[in-house]
């Protein structure tokens, strides 16, 4: 019997506003510093610690954000929405309950289009509410501290239909919404800080079958590795489970990244009870045509949008198109790259080909260098002109391929500029015919047997040819610009 | 000799002789506390502190004169303010255990806005444990008795803040009517209380019981007194989203000159009436002749929701309450019981601290996340929500017809200590006629009215439109109330 799988995905995107979303604490640490490093509850006020009395004032900004996220994935827009308390204890819960929508979500059935081999998929969204974050538990030995600097802050959830079916369509979907949360701006895309978490929900259920099976909730997952791999194991265990006879229980499980399993964190022996109810402390939020249109006619390119253009402009493969977009500082570094480049470019070199050499050089080496040192495209050091130099000195061939990349590595790290690096490196290919052909022409007189099997029509021997005219300058000879040199001598003394 | 001027009437005093009369006032109030037996307070403010302050007020007034009272209409005002009020480095126990320790960390905007005008804040007045109860026997810390009749109860739940006025220990208090726990005490007590429309008072600092019911409003001794703190406790906040975010939610001095000559009153009929004490179902007929024969219009009417109103109140109140109340779970506030420290799982630790609710507050907790519990949801609190619109479009109706409706605040005076404990039912009951203000948001003013066979305060209610708060009470005072001084004392 073969099984397939049902995948919904539930995200939870922080949003990257100033204050929190019902007061006016700063919703994140100061510039340079992480959340890790910030002092433990520093960011908090009698409203989002909740003092008895408190009330909570709606951050505007937050309903702009939202309504961003919402027009973006072609959502209906709900007027009034209305806030909900959903009612639980937890420690890192001060008021005892969760402020968040219910029944009346701000945007509604929308959709994200994702890339497969297969070509695109249209992936439904149920609804996008917004939330407050809870705090944080610390445990130190047998104590348990809570630090509520994270109390407040706002969040967007988005929630799918169950329309994937496979792990590589879930992480597809994850990289899409990230892309279109970080192209509107509203998030600020940390994976390693939270910023952006999804829960999956999956289910297995032999092919054919209509009814949904038994469904286990995998509870946040930051990367989008992790997603496929967590899902992947998650589809096989529950199949394996059917096959060996065995139910399938009710829970929420799980990733655990090193073994690469997912295990249990709680069964829901019942169904969960929040006593939602409408929160009276809230009027319910009334969104105008007029706000709405606001909004859409600002909304910035997005990111499938930019991809497309990608593809029509400088005929990049929807491959690269789309590893460039999944993130803007990338994408936007990208097209101006190309902006320097297009002025300086000669006539007869097509954009197309620079773009692609430009694509080369980020999606390959740039990116490398951005895990290798864990860090953002945002702190490297090299400017979107010099990767234009760059790539338009290599594709001039004025440096070799090795040559531009150890550039590319100081550029990254140290910054200055090409033409330093190029000298101070010593990579630039030598280029004069004057010069070269001397060259040439004692290394062909020092090897003539060898030149004259070329001739011949030993074709391989120009390896051999090529590799001496190297040796000899050292390097900086222009490999290709040699090889014609050589054929050209063959053709005269031929 | 207790102090029995009005406000209006110390300034005046007061600006005579700067130097003496505040500190004599503030004396007498001082050693009326200190006397009093009736459980009125449950912490005071420091002397000290009072004592500079009068002094800084009573430098201005020497410098000012009357300018004073133009900028500051309190000064020199003494209030208490019911324990579920935060003020900024004082207790904020709510009549509970649970926040026996715990001091705010800041002020309620009324209280900002009542030491900016100048008042003094001689301290936290008892209540019904969060504001639930209608006889002031749910305090957690001191017992309350009626002031003149000490077997009988004084109405709750801003119990001390009727206390306090009554007893003269205070020129004014502010106390939160959620269901009438205003009114309530006052008519038991024989003093005013007034309900304002909900949203014209923030509710930021106001300890929450019923959120969309709840009402900070004043008690006092005269209608001038009630008005004088009205215009300083109205007002829009932005820290409250449901405060009215308009100028209207200011209180307007120059409505009396556009309120109706001839206003209509509409009192209840009789079967609206049933189970009524019989010397104030006498003393209502009284007053519908009083106000007939000054001049107002008065009509029958039937107010056929009554009798929904009270369960429709309840199952929301309850509801909110729940949730409300779900923060007091011994992780902050300095409130823990001993027991939680020794708890192994996460639920005995909650159950622990949560076991420091007195048993009115607990049974209202459950019943209300009952009713909001999956499969009774839609039974109970929805529609109670549904009922609650359609009682507030009814009473709507009323006011195209009539500009007030004139009702009894309670079918008895003040009752025995102990007579309805034992019966939740009875006890809810003596809410009939104070919660539908509360459901419809409009505003209600108690005024004291007459007394019965055993001279227990006998008190009225007048009740308006959303927003008619203020011609309330120049109603109240032009056709409703008598001359003489009915007060407690």
């Amino acid at each position: 019997m073969n099984f397939e799988a049902v995948i919904g995905l539930e995200t939870h995107v922080q949003l990257n506003t100033e204050s929190k979303i019902f007061c006016g604490c700063p919703a994140k640490p100061r510039t340079g510093v992480s959340v890790a490093d910030q002092e433990i509850n520093s960011s908090i006020c009698p409203v989002c610690t909740a003092q008895p009395g408190t009330l909570p004032v709606l951050n505007q900004k937050v309903v702009e954000f939202a309504l961003r996220a919402g027009l973006a994935t072609q959502c209906s827009i709900r007027s009034p929405n209305v806030f909900a308390r959903k009612n639980y204890f937890y420690p890192d819960l001060p008021k005892g309950y969760q402020i968040t929508q219910f029944e009346l979500p701000i945007a509604e059935n929308g959709f994200i289009l994702i890339d497969l081999p297969s070509g695109e998929k249209k992936i439904r969204l149920k609804r996008i509410h917004i939330e407050e974050d809870a705090g944080k538990n610390v445990h130190y030995g047998p104590y348990s501290l809570v630090n509520l600097n994270r109390a407040g802050v706002p969040l967007i959830e988005v929630v799918t239909e169950p329309d994937l079916s496979t792990p590589q369509e879930a992480s597809q979907y994850m990289k899409a919404l990230y892309a279109l949360v970080t192209y509107l701006e509203i998030c600020d895309g940390n994976l390693q800080e939270g910023n952006f978490r999804c829960d999956a929900n999956v289910s297995v259920r032999p092919i054919g079958e209509s009814r949904l099976g038994t469904r286990v909730e995998i509870k946040n997952v930051n990367s989008f590795r992790y997603i496929e791999k967590a899902i992947e194991y998650e589809i096989h265990r529950q199949v394996e489970m059917i096959r060996a006879g065995k139910r399938i229980v009710q829970e929420t499980r799980g990733f655990d990244s090193a073994r690469g399993v997912t295990q249990t964190l709680r069964v829901k022996e019942e169904a969960e009870e929040y006593r939602y109810f409408p929160d009276p402390d809230l009027a319910p939020i009334v969104i105008s045509d007029r706000q709405i249109e606001l909004v859409r006619v600002a909304l910035p390119e997005l990111p499938r949008d930019h991809q497309k253009r990608l593809e029509s402009e400088y005929k990049l493969s929807s491959y690269d198109a789309s590893v460039l977009t999944t993130d803007k500082t990338l994408a936007v570094f990208f097209d101006q790259c190309i902006a320097y480049m297009r002025p300086k470019a000669k006539p007869e070199a097509d954009v197309p080909s620079l773009a692609k050499s430009c694509c080369n050089l980020l999606t390959t080496e740039v990116l490398r260098f951005l895990t290798e040192n864990q860090i953002e495209m945002s702190e490297v050091k090299i400017t979107p002109s010099d990767l234009g130099e760059l790539t338009l000195k290599w594709v001039a061939q004025e440096v070799s391929s090795t040559g531009a990349k150890k550039v590319l590595e100081k550029l990254l790290s140290e910054g200055g500029s090409v033409e330093l690096w190029v000298t101070k490196l010593g990579v630039k290919q030598e280029n004069n015919d004057g010069e070269l052909m001397k060259i040439v022409e004692s290394v062909l007189a020092e090897n003539g047997a060898q030149f004259k099997e070329y001739c011949s029509g030993k074709d391989k021997v120009i390896g051999f040819l090529v590799g001496q005219i190297m040796k000899k300058t050292g390097g900086k000879a222009n490999p290709s610009k040699v090889q014609m040199l050589i054929a050209d001598i063959a053709k005269k003394s031929g | 000799m207790k102090n029995s001027q009005t406000v209006l009437a110390f300034q005046e005093s007061w600006l005579a002789e700067p130097r003496v009369a505040l500190d004599k006032k503030i004396a007498e109030y001082l050693g009326s506390i200190v006397v009093d037996q009736t459980g009125a307070f449950l912490s005071q403010v420091a002397e000290t502190k009072l004592r500079s302050q009068a002094e800084t007020l009573a430098n201005e007034l020497k410098t000012q004169g009357e300018k004073l009272f133009k900028e500051k209409p309190l000064a020199g005002v003494c209030i208490g303010i019911k324990d579920n009020i935060a003020v900024e480095g004082e207790q904020l126990t709510c009549g509970s255990r649970i926040l026996e320790k715990y001091r705010a960390p800041y002020s309620a905007t009324v209280i900002e806005r009542c030491e900016k005008a100048g008042a003094l804040i001689f301290g936290k007045l008892n209540l019904d444990e969060f504001a639930m109860g209608s006889s002031g026997e749910n305090s957690a810390y001191l017992k309350t008795s009626h002031p003149t009749h000490p077997d009988r109860v004084c109405g709750g739940s801003s119990s001390g803040s009727a206390l306090a006025v009554a007893g003269r220990l205070v020129d004014t208090s502010l106390g939160s009517d959620t269901g009438g726990s205003i009114r309530l005490p006052a008519s038991f007590c024989g003093t005013f209380g007034l309900k304002p429309t909900y949203g014209r008072v923030s509710r930021y600092g106001l300890v929450a019981y019923g959120s969309s019911l709840d009402q900070i409003g004043p008690l006092s001794n005269s209608l001038s007194d009630l008005e004088l703190m009205a215009r300083v406790i109205y007002g829009s906040d932005p820290r409250d989203s449901t405060s009215v975010q308009t100028e209207l939610a200011g209180w307007n001095s120059e409505v009396s000159k556009s309120a109706n000559p001839r206003p209509q009153f509409g009192f209840l009929a009789d079967n609206c009436l049933e189970g009524l004490q019989p010397e104030i179902r006498l003393q209502y007929e009284v007053l519908k002749e009083q106000a007939r024969s000054k001049g107002a219009q008065v009509s029958e009417i039937d107010l056929g929701f009554l009798k929904q109103s009270v369960p429709v109140y309840y199952i929301i109140a309850m509801c909110e309450a729940s949730s409300n109340l779900s923060r007091f779970d011994g992780v902050r506030y300095q409130s823990r019981a001993a027991a939680s420290f020794e708890a192994s799982k996460l639920d005995e630790f909650y159950e622990s601290t949560r076991a420091l609710f007195g048993s009115e507050v607990k049974k209202r907790i459950l019943l209300g996340a009952f009713a909001l519990s999956s499969g009774y949801y839609d039974d109970y609190y929805l529609k109670a929500a549904k009922v609650r619109r359609l009682i507030a479009q009814e009473l709507n109706q009323v006011f195209q017809k009539i500009e007030a409706i004139v009702l009894p605040t309670s079918s008895t005076t003040a009752f025995k200590k102990g007579e309805r404990q034992t019966d939740p039912v009875k006890m809810f009951l003596s809410d009939l006629y104070t919660v539908v203000a509360n459901l419809a948001g409009v505003p209600a003013l108690a005024f004291p009215h007459s007394k019965d066979n055993e001279g227990l305060p006998i008190g009225f209610q007048i009740m308006g439109p959303g927003f008619s708060d203020e011609k309330l009470v120049i109603w109240a005072e032009q056709y409703l109330t008598q001359a003489i001084d009915v007060g407690a004392k």
